[in-house]
């Protein structure tokens, strides 16, 4: 089993890797050179690789949380207004710490808070798709674009910047509102702290909880559950407002731990990329990090491309994408030769 | 505002909706035959990138628009070579291809951005251009518009007029009796894939062609995709109400332009939101006018029951469910 994954994982690279490699040469770059620099880019230096940590945080946590809704058969895809929610609530209870005698109190509080945002949200797609047979798509994707407009609206209105309305979001934090950095790097560890325990409880809940059991039968045979004596609906409920909670986290890291205050780009598009990770690790809990470590390592790698070969940063997307359909095409093809006969 | 500021700002709401409506049209085709095409967002741009470029590098418009045609029929035709031909969920490779051609969109477009290129030019129509009111705010356009208007009233003639039609709504509602009644759902499903990505990559060509010419980092066409895969389900399946949707988007947008003024403090991309709610909506209001204690209580309610006509439609019932033939 696992060697098999391994091959299709090896099949779908060099796949990508001819992909790329033709891409870049009919947008005239040079590509060895553009991998050099995407490799430097990312791991070149301390401070490179302490913004890769810094960019993995997030995205990890993200695609934890899917690994819940993708078990019981949801698609998820209202992940990054949920990030956003969790931004926003993460916010509101900072605004409230500043000049506080006790900021460390209202950092504490964020957290929680942005988990309720997040998976306040999620449960909000999660009743319209049990009790009004909305389907979780539509439902997720119309809230994350209204997310986006209260995250709006807020930025330009009640929490603008006093005199100013900008596009560069609020008003910066002080020191004792934000988590620490580490020294000498702009990364701060309680995020990386969460993430891990977020990896680690979810991959104790599939294997030893009965939780993870149900949320899988779940998702296989809904009325077999039923009859079971469980409620499949509740259970889809609780995974979709686990699934915003970490989203939630996620947002609330980005807010006190990168940016230091809401911006309107505050998501970053890691809602969407965490569903393109989860996909590639073949919904593998102990894969998510290194797949994500990888697409952090191509985001980040990215950002100097402009400037060094003068193309586009948006080539790691590209990579990332065209991954994720390879390996999709891969799989699809494996299951078609070793049992045909089970198509239909 | 004057008479005048009016007619101007519909004429902007007709023109400005092309591409909404070309995209949404597309997608009602699709999913009329039962398919999902969840790549909207991306292919619209990666579209209309591929129109200026080409468009750029020939200066020739019409061959702009014909590539971008050919890229958009190119996108819906990997959804549906990953659906039908590798079994794999449509909704799935849609969103993966989404963010994919709008990232090579961006990447390929890169030394494109920024530049002036050939554009459709306007051609009022000789007469009926002349007529007061309508005439300014219909036909004094560019072809392309004419094209969207001429095509509301054809997809709707041809989805309900035609044996054509038929075969296509049969497909869509029951697979199995498509296939029964001696046609092959897959190819049925192929051609109207194709068809509807043909409509977006023309989408995409009426950005960068028409409505923002040209091409950059962002281009503006971000989120049409979406906005369209909204306006199907508000337009309940319907070509001729997702084109009254698409108008009405469009009149949003520009009045949103206007509002701005008025309420500075509240941005025009949050106006944008709009179809979003109203897609959650129209979704609640059709699973629920299917329930029967609705349908008895609106038989008593006149308001109610033209509430839930205007509202409700239904989707096609094998809506994303892939047919496969036993021998396959």
């Amino acid at each position: 089993m696992i060697q098999r994954h391994w091959k299709a994982f090896g099949l779908s690279l060099a796949g990508v890797l001819g992909f790329t490699t033709a891409i870049l040469v009919l947008a005239g770059a040079p590509p060895l050179e553009a991998y050099y620099h995407l490799l430097k880019g990312s791991l070149g230096s301390l401070n490179k690789t302490g913004a890769v940590l810094t960019a993995w945080i997030p995205l990890t946590l993200c695609a934890v949380g899917l690994l819940y809704t993708f078990r019981i058969g949801l698609w998820n895809i209202g992940v990054e207004g949920q990030m956003i929610m969790g931004a926003i609530f993460a916010t509101a209870v900072l605004r409230w710490g500043v000049e506080s005698r006790v900021p460390l109190l209202y950092l504490a509080a964020a957290f929680p808070a942005a988990a309720l945002g997040g998976g306040l949200w999620a449960i909000g797609a999660g009743i319209l798709k049990t009790k009004g047979e909305v389907h979780e798509i539509f439902a997720g994707l119309g809230l994350n674009f209204v997310a986006q407009g209260i995250l709006l609206y807020l930025i330009f209105g009640p929490w603008k910047r006093p005199g100013v309305a900008s596009m560069s979001g609020t008003e910066v934090f002080p020191t004792d509102l934000r988590l620490s950095f580490l020294p000498g790097l702009r990364f701060s560890p309680a995020g990386l702290i969460l993430a891990v325990i977020a990896l680690l409880l979810t991959a104790w809940m599939f294997r030893h909880s009965r939780f993870g059991l149900v949320l899988k039968a779940a998702g296989s045979n809904p009325i077999a559950t039923l009859l079971f004596g469980e409620r499949p609906n509740r259970y889809m409920l609780l995974a979709m407002l686990l699934a915003g909670g970490f989203a939630g986290i996620a947002g609330c890291v980005q807010v006190s731990g990168v940016y230091h205050r809401l911006i309107p780009s505050i998501s970053s598009n890691y809602g969407y990329l965490a569903l393109l990770v989860v996909m590639l690790s073949n919904y593998n809990v102990f894969v998510v990090p290194v797949v994500a470590f990888f697409f952090t390592c191509l985001n980040v790698g990215s950002i100097q491309l402009p400037m060094m070969l003068r193309i586009d940063s948006s080539l790691a997307g590209v990579i990332q994408g065209a991954w994720v359909l390879v390996a999709l095409a891969a799989i699809a093809w494996h299951r078609r030769k070793v049992r045909p006969e089970k198509e239909h | 505002m004057s008479g005048l500021e009016w007619i101007l700002l519909l004429s902007g709401v007709v023109s400005g909706a092309t591409p909404i409506l070309l995209a949404t049209l597309g997608e009602t085709l699709t999913e009329k035959a039962g398919f999902v095409n969840l790549s909207l967002d991306g292919t619209v741009l990666l579209s209309a990138m591929v129109a200026f470029m080409v468009a750029f590098e020939t200066q020739n418009a019409i061959l702009g628009f014909l590539a971008a045609c050919l890229v958009g029929a190119l996108v819906a035709a990997v959804v549906v070579l990953f659906s039908l031909w590798l079994g794999q969920s449509q909704v799935a490779v849609g969103f993966v291809l989404t963010l994919t051609t709008r990232d090579l969109a961006y990447f390929l477009g890169n030394p494109y951005t920024r530049l002036h290129g050939p554009q459709f030019s306007t051609f009022p129509i000789p007469f009926l251009s002349d007529i007061p009111v309508l005439g300014p705010i219909f036909f004094h356009h560019n072809w392309m518009v004419y094209a969207g208007l001429a095509l509301i009233g054809f997809c709707w003639a041809y989805i309900y007029r035609t044996p054509m039609g038929l075969r296509l709504r049969a497909v869509g509602e029951s697979p199995k009796a498509s296939f029964a009644r001696g046609d092959n759902p897959a190819k049925l499903q192929w051609v109207y894939a194709l068809a509807g990505g043909v409509l977006v990559g023309a989408a995409g060509a009426a950005f960068s062609l028409c409505v923002k010419p040209g091409w950059g980092r962002p281009q503006g066409a971000e989120g049409t995709g979406w906005i369209a895969l909204a306006l199907v389900i508000f337009g309940g399946w319907h070509p001729v109400r997702a084109a009254a949707g698409a108008y009405l988007f469009s009149l949003l947008q520009v009045l949103g332009i206007y509002f701005q003024g008025w309420i500075p403090s509240v941005p025009a991309q949050v106006f944008q939101v709009a179809p979003f709610p109203l897609m959650i909506l129209t979704l609640l209001i059709i699973a629920y006018a299917r329930k029967t204690a609705t349908q008895e209580a609106a038989r008593r309610r006149l308001w109610m029951k033209s509430f839930l006509d205007f509202f409700s439609g239904t989707a096609p019932s094998a809506l994303g469910k892939p047919y496969r033939l036993e021998s396959f």
